[in-house]
């Protein structure tokens, strides 16, 4: 066993002082990963999240559902000739959010509005067939939006998402 | 070297906080500048290791209640979903169950280490009672986790145990009820473990706190036994202690891993994977491991409150202990007839481990009584008496003095007493599995045994084969999705096959708009459908048997290994104990009973299955099921590739099991190496 003082040989010690604290760190920092990982999404749950379909037929004109899907209520509107045209002939650069209608409905199907219905604000369900704009009126904090689901007035930043949906048929969408 | 607040911060900001609280000041002088007695040996680690694993057992808990559900329906069920759904669950729930299991294993090293080196003695009495109030309270945060999972030792041992109060004369039945909150064990019971399994690890951490804060009042006692009385006797806490705790630290973390990634249900019971069932009680209730002497003590005295007197004596007396030895040397070092009656009085409480975990009759019993009279008169009798006629060899006159007296080269062997001894003392559990199971199934050759071992995937594919034209036709795979057979680490098909071998299945679901069920094809998310609609519609079909569930059968069966296979066990991985027992009973029908043998209207004979009396009737014949590769048609290979995959079921991510072990090995064996080295280098110049 040797007795010579640290000061002998400072760099070979600092080194294994330096090796055993980095290794220690790496296994800590490892260590962390599965503690955050497991918060995400189980793999029920993801698996829950796939694509659901959607029948339209039994959706009169004028009238729209609310389905679910990944937890988010999803608003499927059978638009008016007239909420078609409301939407449609709106000035882009009066709203807050400029996208035409023609972005956020699927083409050759304008009278179905499909949006997931939670305010952009802060998360509450919106209302439809509330507000001045024939949309959807937000009672938590009074956001405004229109017949294709945009922002018209309140606080709101955005426009209502669309979510991620194709049309199988003409009567029926696959959302996801 | 020592006082409160010597400690000054030289950073304003520090400076301004620590005049306002004096929080650095604390932690200095505690963990820092702390004088630690230079002669300690790495029994006295096991003070950080059970640090590390409170804080370890309540973060993995934390966790783990995020994702439990305290309801006795869904209870067992949440935490499948955990080991098979969430993210590291397995790893998770494996860190906590096996923690308890090594908290207890430090914590009783850590009460030997005293009792031995009589850490018990003025001025420590409170610091011990403290110490005692800790292990009570574990007792009890222990037994409530075990119950959570709501299988069959689970419900079971929560019954028996309540029970223990209504021994109490007069009140006990009151008692019972109020732990009840009901008329049975049942889901209000359940509920308030949960609350209480959650609160009572944060007041072992309160007690904790008042543990260490009385140990540093009195200072650490150390090997021989003398205080300290020079600065020359001692090494500040950091970086000497520091360093060698963690080096103790990263030893007992590789012992831990062994069990979390290679043996992670070496110290459970097969029981527990049957989910609770308040109508049948298994045939031989046994407490995990930790409590297997006081249950032994308990089982030895033939009155009701009498044993559980005994039982709750059992570890009452050790608060007593300061006063029942009155022997004036600390150290057992210097007591020769002290250390003697010590290492029996361990063989004794091993002793009453192994006697707990067998079945109460015959030459058990009676052992047992012997037994629990030693191990009360070691406190009552031997201690006092020995104060008075034993002849104590002198004390060194300094700590200084005792480590100029040593020398090294006690690290290997600490190390392999630790080996053994956990080995010894956890592997007593495995005799908890008394049961008639007949003939022992015979061992097979498994694809993924062992710490590299992995699924065969043509028998995944092959047993899910088998499954579903044989075994599904009666038994249900609840706990199995159609989009588990895509995961990695299991048949190995793709998303595209999963989702069309589910679409062949028929699922129920709704309700529609009208309000009505609907059947409709099975997709990815859903479940294997189970054949029979309830427990009751399923026992009508099958003559009064209720075909189990085969999601967990290989985890839930299991058969006595003995003495001493269960401690080769320990170092050989063998865990196949429920694939061994499932292939050996689908084999295992034979045509006409033994001569003698009553065999019961509407049951088959089996060799393997306990009680011989099996409903089932034979299962796989030869040629039965068509396979596609090439492999054999035979009852064998049906019995092989439908365990393999019911192996699978029961444990999908088995092979991220392993091989994580392995990384985690290479990286612990690296750590603790380098934590060797510099605890060498930090304490070259303090011997």
């Amino acid at each position: 066993m040797t007795t010579a003082s640290s000061a002998d040989h400072p760099t070979r010690r600092d080194f294994l002082f330096v090796a055993t604290g980095a290794v220690a760190a790496v296994g800590a920092a490892a260590a962390v990963w599965p503690l955050v990982a497991q918060m995400n999404p189980d793999a029920a749950t993801i698996a829950a999240g796939a694509p659901i379909e959607v029948d339209l037929t039994p959706i009169a004109e004028g009238q729209d559902i609310k389905v679910f899907w990944r937890g988010k209520p999803i608003y499927i509107s059978h638009r008016t000739k007239k909420q078609i045209e409301e939407a449609q002939k709106v000035s882009l650069s009066s709203l807050p959010d400029p996208q035409p209608d023609s972005a956020r409905v699927k083409a050759g199907h304008d009278q179905w509005l499909v949006v997931i219905g939670i305010c952009t604000h802060l998360g509450c369900i919106p209302i439809a067939h509330e507000g001045s704009y024939d949309g959807f009126f937000c009672p938590c904090h009074g956001s405004v939006y229109d017949t294709s689901g945009r922002i018209r007035s309140g606080p709101a930043p955005s426009n209502l998402p669309v979510p991620p949906y194709t049309f199988v048929s003409d009567t029926k969408i696959q959302i996801g | 070297m020592s006082g409160p607040s010597d400690f000054q911060p030289t950073n304003p900001a520090l400076k301004w906080i620590e005049r306002r609280l004096p929080i650095m000041g604390l932690v200095h002088s505690s963990f820092v500048a702390y004088p630690t007695p230079r002669n300690l040996n790495y029994w006295w680690t096991f003070g950080a290791i059970l640090s590390m694993m409170l804080a370890l057992q309540i973060l993995t808990g934390v966790i783990l209640a995020m994702h439990y559900t305290p309801h006795a329906d869904m209870a067992f069920k949440s935490i499948e979903l955990i080991v098979r759904d969430v993210n590291y669950g397995w790893l998770l729930r494996n860190m906590h169950a096996c923690g308890a299991s090594m908290f207890f294993f430090a914590v009783y090293i850590h009460m030997f280490r005293g009792l031995y080196y009589g850490s018990y003695k003025e001025p420590r009495e409170i610091l011990w009672i403290l110490g005692v109030i800790i292990y009570l309270l574990m007792m009890a945060t222990g037994f409530m986790g075990y119950v959570l999972p709501w299988g069959q030792m689970s419900f079971w041992g929560a019954t028996v145990i309540t029970n223990l109060f209504s021994a109490v004369p007069y009140f006990g039945e009151s008692i019972v009820t109020l732990l009840w909150g009901g008329y049975a064990v049942g889901n209000p019971t359940l509920n308030r473990f949960f609350s209480l399994h959650y609160l009572l690890p944060f007041v072992i951490a309160g007690v904790v706190v008042l543990h260490i804060w009385a140990l540093h009042v009195a200072g650490q006692n150390n090997p021989a036994g003398v205080e300290a009385k020079t600065e020359k006797d001692t090494v500040p806490f950091t970086p000497y202690a520091t360093i060698k705790d963690a080096f103790g630290v990263s030893c007992f973390l590789l012992f831990f891993a062994w069990f979390i990634f290679y043996m992670p249900n070496y110290l459970g019971d097969a029981d527990n994977y049957i989910p609770a069932n308040p109508g049948v009680t298994p045939a031989h209730i046994v407490p995990e491991w930790y409590y297997l002497p006081f249950y032994a003590i308990l089982r030895s005295i033939p009155n009701k409150l009498a044993g559980v007197v005994a039982m709750f004596g059992a570890i009452i007396i050790l608060a007593f202990l300061p006063w029942l030895d009155n022997a004036r040397t600390r150290s057992s070092k210097y007591r020769p007839l002290a250390k003697q009656f010590f290492w029996i009085f361990v063989v004794v409480c091993l002793g009453l481990g192994y006697l707990g975990s067998q079945p109460p009759e015959g030459i058990y019993v009676i052992a047992g009584r012997i037994l629990t009279f030693l191990y009360f008169a070691y406190f009552l009798i031997l201690l006092p008496l020995l104060s008075r006629i034993e002849t104590p060899r002198p004390v060194p006159n300094s700590i200084a003095d005792d480590v100029l007296a040593k020398h090294g080269g006690k690290v290997a062997s600490v190390v392999v007493a630790l080996v053994v001894a956990g080995g010894l003392l956890v592997g007593g559990t495995q005799n908890a599995r008394a049961e008639d199971h007949g003939v022992a199934p015979p061992g097979n050759k498994w694809s993924f045994s062992g710490p590299m071992g992995k699924f065969d995937r043509g028998a995944l594919q092959r047993g899910l084969k088998v499954y579903k034209e044989v075994c599904a036709s009666c038994h249900g795979l609840s706990y199995v999705a159609f989009r588990n057979l895509a995961e990695a680490g299991g048949p190995g098909y793709s998303v595209a096959q999963a989702a069309a071998f589910a679409s062949d299945y028929k699922v129920k679901d709704g309700p529609d708009d009208k309000g009505e069920m609907f059947e409709r094809a099975g997709r990815p998310a859903d479940y294997f459908p189970s054949p029979f609609p309830n427990e009751n519609a399923a026992r009508a079909a099958n003559g009064g048997a209720f075909p189990p569930d085969l999601s967990l059968i290989t985890k839930a069966r299991s058969y006595k290994r003995g003495f001493p296979m269960f401690l080769v066990d320990f170092f050989t991985q063998y865990q196949e104990q429920g694939p061994d027992y499932v292939s050996a009973v689908l084999q295992g029908y034979e045509d006409k009973a033994p001569a003698g043998f009553a065999l019961p209207e509407g049951s088959y004979y089996n060799k393997y299955f306990p009680g011989h009396a099996i409903k089932m009737p034979k299962p796989l014949s030869d040629g039965q099921v068509t396979y596609d590769d090439g492999a054999p048609a035979t009852v064998a290979q049906y019995a092989k590739d439908v365990t393999t995959f019911l192996m699978w079921t029961a444990e999908p991510h088995m092979e991220a099991r392993k091989r994580l072990g392995l990384q985690v090995f290479v990286f612990l064996i690296l750590l603790t190496g380098l934590l060797y080295f510099t605890k060498k280098k930090v304490w070259a110049n303090a011997h």
